[in-house]
């Protein structure tokens, strides 16, 4: 994908566009061809309008002003986009901002379009919207490449499948033949991974109790902005407990506050008894808190280093890393190769930087990491993000075996089926609040999305949301 | 999987002299060009270069340099190896050594009891002057590089003003120097004669002891962990439970008390007084020498005496008819280039190991699938 916009070279190989073999040194190469991206993340200014965000780096192709203007509204109506130009980009939603990204691509000319992973941060409603939204763009006679490992939207969008796994092509599939079942097993190359607890191992001992959590934030204008209001909540031993949400509703605040790194402005959290409110993250981590965190090159890893010293992040005063004062590399390294065994690390070895593995190879260490602490609670945010089909199925194994053996765990996911099928309890997050809650054996993931969304409140009921 | 990883090692090893070669070589080069463009033979130059500095006096004259260099580079580095620039090195020493030159010249003890109270006084003073930058940084957000180098300048003007005849400074003789009461000889630091050589500096133990202890704590001790990923990433280190603005304060501090030694080996092995000819500066080339050094502590001691080397030989060039600017066209040249090399060593070296482990994990996976087609087939 970074291959075909130009973003990196190939070693061997060609790209024929339009029956013509080209070669990308730069993403405006790929531009040039009629190539376009949509990254997965957005790559737009806050503070600009639609129109700007729009012509910024373009302001050749039809000037910045009426002309632009024109041009814009023109695309939007031919694909049915429905962009406004002069509103600023901050007041829009994730959805919205897509749309942004996808007119950006074809106001540059675009005739093929990457997508990737684009439904990752869209409430099925949405979703559907933006299938609607390239049906037409298909129809129009343009090329959408779209990128996910979300199987069922893929079959109902695509024409044509491709399965690639660890870097080669495995297969390819016809939507209109193919199940999601069979589609699922070539990408895993074996059987369907589903992510379905089994019985259910809640205690009625509580574990993690959050009260009344309260954080104000004062943005750069001085106003001060709620967070998070009036969280409470408590995970027994042995359960699951999810929060959906589209995600900037406070999630990451939540799990930010819970771990130590900020402080609460109201609020007790509670962890086996013992008050941590205003405990130190390395306290926490010591008392038995395990953390996947929602981005791992940010908050996991030292990408730079290599996966022993990345063994030893976040737990260096803790056994086998540390004796007294002084570290113990020989002990880190040793259990640092005995991770790589026992989690299933791809790595040539250990002295390797952490930079140099894929997304599902970091995420399991890091995994295997926060496992290897013996912890008490375990917060996993997002723990799946960017992570091949293999390795999302061993970590939804390794949250399943935590459950097993009596850990709290705090699931905070953007994809809805992975929430349902792993969670005992769910609850919805909308703008710092905690809305919502439902059952996770009857909820579907349409009515998951309409609370997200913020329409619906209270306890969800599967079968009487229908009829309402 | 051994094999594999030693050769990443070696490998690894490699790139890490590449970049400072590189950059000595591309200096030469530069070097050459300029000499050439002054008219002059660059071959004799370096030739004079060579056989003055192997001569047995310009060797302990450069291990002299090296010690105070050796300094300055390693309170530099401890602050890169936190992302921080602690520019202010320079202000710390100054102000570090002139107070400790003072208590020295007040204190009656023996020496064994003096000498380390001056070093003390010197950490202490280098610290605490370093801990402004850091409170300032952690409280308000102040940039380092911008509060440091304010404090350089007002250590000059408080040293100004204190040294002083009447104040805490004095006239010589001569009446041409004001300098502080010169330490009693009972307080003088050991060193060791070579005979026509010169005078070998006893501080040079100190150095060494402080580049042990530097790569000790840095490499071998939790506290060193922590402050090296606060220099990798601030956000994991917060995530990972480091206190980060302490780190940030703790170490600006103990940057700044090595700060403080760097007047050390030239008071208490040289010139036993801080008079207003007491070298200045310092701190700047700490900065370049550290660059140099990676923050390796034996590079920068490579680093320190490469520096050491350059000073004294394009010295003795000037005799020669050349231009003394020569030195500061090889520094500027040698920093420009180090620089430059060690990005781009850098991103080589990641871009390199990525593909390698790539091509390793495709070629286990490639192993069982054909397996399987012919089975299929």
């Amino acid at each position: 994908m970074k291959i075909l916009y130009g973003m990196q070279q190939p070693d061997e190989g060609t790209i024929t566009v339009n029956g013509e073999q080209v070669t990308f040194h730069n993403p405006a190469d790929a531009i040039a061809r009629g190539i376009g991206m949509v990254h997965q993340h957005f790559m737009l200014a806050d503070n600009l309008t639609v129109l700007e965000n729009v012509v910024l780096g373009a302001e050749k192709l039809y000037g910045i002003g009426s002309k632009a203007r024109a041009k814009i509204k023109e695309i939007s109506d031919a694909y049915g986009l429905n962009v406004r130009p002069d509103v600023l980009l901050e007041e829009l939603g994730v959805a919205d901002r897509q749309r942004v990204e996808i007119l950006k691509v074809l106001y540059r000319g675009a005739k093929t379009l990457i997508l990737d992973e684009p439904t990752a941060v869209l409430v099925p409603q949405e979703v559907d919207a933006l299938f609607d939204n390239l049906r037409e763009l298909k129809a129009e006679g343009l090329t959408v490449i779209f990128i996910s490992h979300k199987l069922g939207e893929v079959l109902s969008v695509a024409d044509e499948i491709t399965v690639i796994r660890r870097g080669t092509t495995v297969g390819t599939a016809d939507p209109r033949t193919t199940t999601t079942k069979q589609l699922a097993e070539l990408m895993v190359g074996s059987e369907l991974p589903t992510p379905e607890t089994e019985e259910s191992t809640v205690t009625d001992v509580p574990l993690l109790r959050v009260e009344g959590l309260r954080l104000a934030q004062t943005d750069l204008d001085g106003v001060e902005r709620i967070v998070l209001a009036d969280i409470s909540f408590t995970i027994h031993k042995g359960e699951v407990l999810g929060i959906a949400g589209v995600e900037g509703n406070g999630q990451s605040e939540l799990v930010e506050a819970i771990m130590g790194i900020r402080d609460p402005d109201a609020g007790v959290i509670t962890l086996d008894g013992t008050d941590i409110s205003h405990a130190p993250t390395r306290r926490r981590r010591e008392a038995g808190v395990g953390y996947i965190p929602e981005d791992r090159h940010r908050h996991g890893l030292l990408l730079e280093a290599p996966l022993w010293e990345n063994r030893i992040l976040g737990h260096v005063t803790e056994r086998p890393n540390s004796r007294g004062g002084l570290l113990d590399t020989k002990a880190a390294r040793a259990d640092t190769e005995r991770i790589v065994e026992a989690y299933d690390v791809r790595t040539p070895g250990i002295e390797v930087t952490a930079a140099s593995l894929s997304g599902g190879n970091q995420q399991k260490l890091i995994v295997g990491r926060e496992m290897s602490h013996d912890p008490k609670l375990l917060i996993a945010a997002h723990p799946t993000r960017g992570v091949d089909v293999g390795a999302q199925a061993a970590i939804w194994d390794h949250i399943r075996e935590a459950r097993r053996k009596g850990l709290a765990v705090l699931l905070i996911s953007a994809d809805l089926d992975e929430l349902i099928g792993l969670s005992d309890t769910l609850r919805v997050m909308y703008r710092g609040r905690l809305v919502a809650d439902a059952d996770p054996a009857t909820i579907t993931p349409e009515e998951l999305g309409s609370a997200m969304t913020g329409a619906a409140t209270g306890h969800l009921e599967h079968a009487e949301d229908d009829h309402r | 999987m051994n094999k594999l990883t030693q050769r990443i090692d070696k490998e690894r090893l490699l790139l890490g002299i590449a970049a400072p070669l590189l950059a000595v070589v591309a200096a030469l080069v530069v070097t050459t060009l300029v000499i050439l463009a002054t008219g002059k033979n660059p071959g004799d130059a370096f030739s004079d270069m060579v056989t003055y500095g192997s001569a047995s006096d310009s060797q302990v004259y450069i291990l002299n340099k090296a010690t105070t260099y050796y300094l300055a580079g390693v309170a530099v580095a401890l602050g890169f190896r936190m992302n921080l620039f602690n520019i202010g090195v320079d202000g710390q020493y100054r102000l570090a050594a002139f107070i400790a030159a003072v208590l020295g010249g007040a204190l009656t003890v023996p020496g064994w009891i003096a000498i380390p109270l001056i070093m003390l006084c010197a950490m202490a003073t280098g610290a605490l002057w370093a801990a402004i930058a850091g409170l300032l940084k952690v409280t308000r957000g102040v940039s380092e590089v911008i509060s440091t180098i304010m404090l350089n300048s007002i250590a000059t003007a408080i040293i100004a003003y204190l040294l002083q005849p009447g104040k805490l400074g004095q006239l010589d003789q001569a009446g041409t120097l004001v300098s502080t009461k010169p330490l009693p000889t009972s307080s003088y630091f050991f060193s060791i004669d070579t005979g026509p050589a010169g005078v070998l500096w006893g501080f040079i133990v100190v150095a060494v002891i402080v580049g042990v202890g530097y790569w000790f704590v840095l490499g071998r001790t939790r506290f060193g962990f922590d402050l090296r990923t606060v220099g990798q990433s601030e956000t994991a280190a917060a995530a990972s439970g480091v206190g980060v603005k302490k780190m940030v304060a703790t170490s600006m501090i103990i940057s700044g008390a090595v700060a403080g030694l760097i007047g050390m080996p030239t008071l208490l092995n040289d010139s036993h007084r801080f008079s207003n000819d007491f070298p200045a500066g310092i701190g700047f080339t700490g900065i370049a020498i550290a660059l140099l050094g990676r923050n390796h502590p034996i590079g920068i001691a490579l680093g320190a005496l490469l520096w050491g080397f350059l000073e004294r030989t394009t010295n003795h060039l000037e005799f020669q008819g050349y231009d003394k600017e020569i030195l500061g066209v090889i520094q500027g040249v040698i920093v420009l280039c180090v620089v430059i090399a060690y990005e781009v060593v850098r991103r080589y070296g990641l871009k390199r190991q990525q593909q390698r482990v790539g091509a390793e994990l495709a070629a286990q996976a490639a192993a069982p699938t054909e397996k399987q087609q012919e089975v299929a087939r």
